[in-house]
């Protein structure tokens, strides 16, 4: 035993200098091996990518949004322009298949050498090329469901944040309200205000509201009344649920107004679930649209959407087959990803779900 | 139980009298009158239509007029062709009651079905079919199937007629409209069936040695059907709707080709007229759904 100090007894308060000694940097070191802090966002979002279904759909709606910003540069064709060869406007250009050229086009091509862009999905009946008419009808369709959306959402979450906060009387009235919006059939009555608003509503032309048609207001005035209904009985039971915490009572009693409780303490506590149902709304808008585009209720013409473009496929069906196809495969595909998306942020970002 | 009845029966009511106040007001909000025609009428002949519907009335004695006309069973005059609309509700909706019935018995029949075996057969291949072909319908529209099955099963194939009134073929508008909500039906059966599964009892009946086809059927699928009830509600509103669409696409002729054929007409006493029936079936169907899944299912509480 070389102990440089020597043997103690057990009752001396002799001090053992060597734990009084700096810590070495390598004893530093391990005091960091804590893992990075997460946050919650952070944490849903490796849950969601680890969901291959999710990542698919968020690949497959990266393409789509992608195309639909950049194709339209690079395509020379207008979705309400019937095709020209050579300034001159091709009467045998209607109905191509994809990928061809019409007569005028090859003897152009032929003459001048010059490589005309082809027909992606071939042309409509009016010879207008048809890849830009879907891009376009996609545009719309996305827009729609994007913007009613946002309309539901905003609408959805004052109406439900005021009912659930207040609770009592308030709430009561309020939710009663509620149920009987819930209970009307809310298709009918968006046919029955577009048939009405396209008569009442007239817009400046030029203008972008004028360009889309007074249906598409409808639509949205209809969404505005009636589909924030759910998400407001949605955020009003969120709100019921968060308000009961403890932080809640601590900012009321240092005397914080309602409007700053709602906005900065329990609003942000429901986050997830408002952005999960607004993801699971778009989908119901564009199929909406598109439903009320194939009864003849939707954007006017010649701006297509794709249930307009779809309706349009059924005359020459026989023929044209190719013509339903692509708007059909598209509002899938769009829908299809968005639903799974929403599932996918479902399951990532709801801790009731947490396996 | 007798107090909730109540209260559902009176909400249903009222939605009722809002569906028919909102249809009346939104159709009187239209500029001109019926009797606007390119060709002018004479001021007698304005006056005496007038005063045959009652045109010169305040606004609120006309709805008096018209609510007590639909108690009645009056729903005024088509304006495209003049006849009754009483009598063209009555002959066309009985087609369109026994598409829908046809579509929601298939829907509630296979879907149940669908998600129960997809729920036994957890995670094996046959579970991945299900989720794949229930997933990949709910996001067709109605519509696009619609003309793919007209196209494909009745252009193409010629293994189904086209739709005529002697000879009517229910196979292809009952699956195009029945795909979706049978779609639906299956996850949510499937969800619950696992739900059921998993409880306590299932586990006492396995120990006390019950067969495994009693538990399946007596104690799991029973339970599991509830989620299935409250469902059943709003899908007859979807099943309604999305009739429309579908009997115009075959040329069937009930309520739902009626109304789009009203609604590209601007036949207003029609829209009108079809709007509230359609909306009174929903409300109806709504409220005995919801009846009987109080009443199924005791651990609910009433209100």
């Amino acid at each position: 035993m070389d102990d440089k100090f020597p043997k103690k007894n057990i009752l001396s308060t002799q001090i053992d200098l060597s734990k009084f000694e700096p810590a070495t940097d390598d004893e530093k070191r391990q005091q960091d091996v804590m893992s990075e802090s997460t946050t919650f966002f952070k944490d849903g979002m490796r849950r969601l990518m680890k969901n291959p279904l999710a990542v698919l759909s968020i690949i497959i709606l990266g393409i789509i949004l992608l195309t639909i910003v950049f194709a339209p540069m690079f395509v020379p064709y207008d979705y309400d322009e019937m095709i020209k060869v050579n300034g001159k406007k091709d009467k045998s250009c209607n109905n191509l298949a994809p990928f061809t050229y019409s007569e005028n086009e090859m003897a152009y091509m032929e003459k001048t050498g010059e490589k005309l862009f082809p027909h992606i999905f071939g042309t409509d009946e009016l010879g207008r090329d048809y890849f830009v008419r879907v891009i376009y009808g996609t545009r719309i369709s996305l827009l729609v469901g994007v913007f009613a959306s946002i309309i539901v959402l905003i609408i959805g979450m004052l109406y439900g944040s005021i009912s659930g906060y207040f609770g009592g009387k308030v709430d009561l009235i309020m939710m009663r309200i509620v149920d009987i919006i819930y209970s009307l059939p809310d298709m009918l009555i968006i046919i029955l205000l577009s048939v009405v608003l396209n008569q009442i509503i007239t817009f400046k032309p030029g203008s972008l509201l004028s360009e889309l048609g007074t249906n598409m207001i409808s639509i949205f005035i209809v969404f505005g009344m009636l589909y924030w209904v759910s998400m407001a009985r949605l955020i009003r039971g969120q709100i019921l649920s968060i308000k009961e915490n403890e932080y809640i009572l601590a900012a009321r009693s240092i005397g914080a107004k309602p409007g700053r409780i709602i906005g900065k303490h329990i609003l942000p506590n429901c986050l997830s679930v408002i952005i999960i149902s607004t993801a699971l709304q778009v989908p119901s808008a564009i199929f909406t649209e598109s439903y009320l585009s194939f009864i003849g209720l939707g954007v006017k013409a010649p701006m297509p959407s794709l249930g307009s473009l779809a309706n349009a496929a059924r005359n020459g069906l026989e023929f044209y087959p190719y013509k339903l196809i692509f708007p059909a495969i598209v509002i899938c595909l769009i829908v299809l990803s968005l639903n799974l998306l929403g599932d996918g942020l479902r399951d990532a970002f709801d801790p009731k779900l947490k396996r | 139980m007798f107090r909730y009845i109540i209260k559902r029966v009176l909400l249903a009511i009222l939605t009722v009298f809002i569906i028919c106040t909102i249809t009346f007001f939104t159709m009187h909000a239209v500029p001109g009158g019926p009797f606007n025609r390119e060709k002018a009428l004479s001021e007698a002949t304005i006056q005496a239509l007038n005063e045959r519907y009652h045109l010169d009335e305040p606004l609120l004695t006309q709805f008096g007029l018209y609510m007590k006309g639909l108690l009645q069973g009056d729903f005024g005059v088509s304006l495209k062709n003049g006849r009754e609309i009483s009598n063209i509700i009555g002959e066309s909706f009985p087609i369109s009651a026994k598409l829908g019935l046809m579509a929601m018995g298939l829907a509630l029949l296979l879907g149940t079905v669908f998600g129960s075996v997809a729920a036994l057969k957890r995670n094996k291949f046959i579970d991945r079919v299900i989720v794949f072909l229930s997933t990949l319908f709910t996001a067709v529209p109605s519509f696009i199937l619609a003309t793919l099955l007209l196209y494909i099963f009745c252009n193409k194939l010629g293994w189904f007629p086209v739709w005529s009134v002697d000879k009517p073929s229910y196979v292809l508008p009952v699956i195009a409209l029945s795909a979706y909500p049978m779609a639906y039906v299956t996850r949510l059966s499937k969800t619950s069936m696992l739900d059921a599964l998993s409880q306590d009892y299932i586990r006492t009946a396995k120990a006390k040695g019950v067969s495994k086809w009693l538990i399946i059927f007596k104690h799991a699928l029973r339970n599991s059907l509830i989620p299935v009830i409250t469902y059943a509600g709003p899908q007859i509103a979807y099943i309604i709707t999305g009739s429309m669409v579908i009997e115009t696409i075959f040329t069937v002729g009930g309520i739902g080709s009626k109304f789009v054929t009203a609604i590209n007409d601007r036949d207003y006493p029609l829209i009108m007229a079809t709007t509230v029936f359609l909306a009174t079936i929903m409300v109806i169907a709504n409220l005995i759904c919801d009846l009987l899944y109080k009443a199924v299912d005791p651990r609910i509480k009433y209100e």
